[in-house]
């Protein structure tokens, strides 16, 4: 068993990072989630195990650096809220076009422009479609506790680099700020299992130069490179849906909520079997891929679907694809840093379906 | 009389003669800059630096977005190519990681002085060991011949058809001499290609640049004031004489910043 410890889930997520191996961090401060690098500095990774921290002098700076990093096969990552993620896209883009991993965390704060520093979940659509220009996905983990912040650092990397493209963390300011319970991994060591033909370390003259690139003017090569990119992300849907189901088995209804909407739906699903409402909850642990298979079981038991979110109900249109006119949908949903108790949830259940 | 001068030289085409030549950096991919452009002599004579010293093995590129986008298709050395001027920031990710490798960026003035002057301005101030080679021909030249923040005043470009008027668009930037102030920069030197005693010189400034590498010195910054005949619509020639007759009075030629101290221009 690991070391046990009280930790904030931003300081969970960095130091799992540190035992996971990670190279090299770069980010600029951004509330809620500059625990990241305070906690990254106050360890002095350098002297821990060898890895690179640089405060970088924008948000668009460090996506850059970690895209350098990143290209000379290092496990290297980022973190930022919401407006600086914004600041990233183009140069995430970029790292998917040229098929680097990295590790990039999302805590979300509440928007559009530069909002509040209270969480949401409102970043949802940037980060499931695409984010930056052209045709991309990256496998987003929502994690929904403590626990997931620290564990999904490590599997972080491990997808990045089994697909070569960056992997986002999605969560949120609950998420980053609030205290819980940790088992920490061991520390892995920072040597790389995987292929490392392709990276940019200088030639050598056993092979051919490498080249990081997202360039080709060539459509016919362009058009081929993208089809590449979309087996890809094809062999993600296939292969790393990631949900949870609580009390679904008998469920008339259910909650789809990640993050900390799932916290509140949790205790939400004990209020109302309590009222003798059947009611579970389904949490999308990966929101790309999205558990759309996984939800489609359901459909024959269920009577309605409520998506919690935290904003103007973005997943919900992945819910509406997934049942078609099958279920009934409806959304409760708070915006601009605001965030239902249990009992809202509860009775939006109620009102939505008009339960006796 | 032609036949016999023909024969002649015939004689003397031996490999044992061969005083120039294509390095062994350079790909057998034609360049594809316009003929005339000052690009090809930049992008050789640092391939020869990086042949002569033997550092290919250890040497990573930056490509930046604009005329030398394509770089990597001639430098026989692992490159990455940058979004539009972030090429300092990939060099900081990259020498961060691999501290005693050799890390260069590529890029024009566009890219350097004007989107990317942020990158820049902190990866010279930090004092990054890497070396920077700085190509200004004043104007935008893959995009079209648009106004750059390096166009001389009354200077024509297709986005200043009548002219760079100071009052409505602001003036060039002297952006070496600025980069000349910061405490991180340890080297720098503006230079030029259109002559091969100016070539020569370049060559010794980017030896210089990969050995401050080798020591860990910080920042070596070379700018290469260049023409774009094609850009500013003249013949290579009268391009070059328009550059000298221009270009070399705004940006002046020779050490700006030399072992760490500003170069003083009076002494």
């Amino acid at each position: 068993m690991g070391e046990r410890k009280l930790m904030k889930g931003n300081e969970a997520f960095a130091e799992a990072a540190i035992r996971a191996g990670c190279d090299a961090y770069f980010g600029y401060p951004i509330t809620p989630q500059s625990e990241v690098m305070e906690y990254l500095a106050a360890q002095q990774p350098h002297l821990r195990t060898g890895m690179v921290l640089l405060q970088a002098e924008s948000e668009v700076a460090a996506i850059n650096m970690v895209y350098g990093a990143a290209g000379t096969g290092k496990r290297v990552m980022t973190s930022s809220s919401s407006p600086g993620i914004s600041l990233k896209q183009e140069g995430i883009s970029y790292l998917v076009g040229s098929q680097l991993p990295c590790l990039i965390m999302n805590v979300m704060r509440g928007g559009p422009g530069l909002g509040t520093i209270q969480p949401s979940q409102a970043d949802y659509f940037q980060s499931t479609k695409g984010g930056g220009h052209g045709d991309y996905h990256m496998v987003v983990l929502a994690p929904a506790s403590v626990q997931e912040m620290a564990d999904f650092a490590e599997l972080g990397f491990e997808l990045a680099f089994k697909y070569r493209n960056p992997v986002l963390i999605l969560a949120d300011g609950i998420i980053g700020q609030m205290m819980e319970k940790v088992e920490l991994a061991e520390q892995q060591p920072r040597t790389s299992k995987f292929d490392q033909s392709w990276v940019t370390t200088g030639k050598t003259p056993d092979r051919e130069r490498n080249i990081i690139t997202s360039v080709d003017l060539d459509p016919v090569k362009h058009e081929k490179f993208n089809l590449k990119l979309q087996e890809k992300y094809q062999k993600m849907r296939e292969e790393e849906v990631r949900f949870e189901n609580i009390a679904c088995d008998d469920a008339e209804y259910i909650f789809i909520a990640f993050g900390c909407c799932s916290r509140i739906c949790q205790k939400a699903v004990k209020l109302a079997r309590a009222k003798g409402i059947k009611v579970g909850l389904l949490r999308p642990i990966t929101l790309f891929p999205f558990p759309t298979i996984e939800i489609q079981r359901l459909i024959p038991q269920l009577k309605g679907i409520l998506s919690v979110e935290l904003s103007a109900g973005q997943m919900i249109e992945d819910i509406r694809l997934a049942v078609g006119d099958k279920v009934k949908v409806a959304l409760h949903n708070r915006m601009g840093g605001m965030v239902p108790s249990p009992d809202d949830v509860v009775d939006a259940l109620v009102k939505s379906f008009s339960i006796k | 009389m032609i036949m016999e001068t023909n024969n002649k030289y015939q004689d003397i085409i031996s490999a044992e003669n061969l005083i120039y030549k294509r390095t062994s950096l350079l790909t057998d991919k034609p360049f594809s800059y316009c003929p005339g452009c000052g690009h090809g002599v930049v992008n050789k004579v640092i391939m020869e630096v990086v042949d002569e010293m033997g550092i290919q093995s250890e040497t990573i590129g930056i490509a930046p977005v604009g005329c030398s986008v394509f770089a990597y298709d001639f430098m026989n050395i692992d490159m990455q190519q940058a979004a539009h001027g972030r090429a300092p920031a990939l060099a900081t990710g990259i020498k961060r990681c691999w501290p005693d490798k050799y890390v260069f960026t590529y890029q024009g003035d566009g890219d350097l002085a004007a989107i990317g002057t942020a990158e820049t301005i902190h990866a010279c101030n930090r004092g990054e060991n890497i070396a920077v080679f700085f190509v200004n021909n004043g104007i935008y030249g893959m995009t079209g011949g648009q106004m750059a923040p390096t166009t001389l005043e009354g200077m024509r470009t297709s986005t200043s058809p009548y002219g760079r008027d100071i009052s409505l668009m602001g003036n060039p930037l002297k952006i070496t001499e600025m980069i000349a102030m910061l405490a991180g920069t340890y080297f720098v030197s503006r230079h030029s290609v259109h002559t091969p005693a100016n070539v020569r010189k370049l060559k010794k400034a980017v030896r210089v640049a990969f050995e401050n590498q080798k020591l860990k010195k910080g920042l070596s910054f070379i700018e290469i004031v260049s023409n774009c005949n094609s850009g500013w619509k003249m013949t290579p020639a009268d391009a070059n004489k328009w550059m000298e007759e221009n270009m070399f009075p705004f940006y002046p030629l020779g050490d700006i910043k030399v072992d760490g101290k500003l170069v003083n221009k009076n002494s």
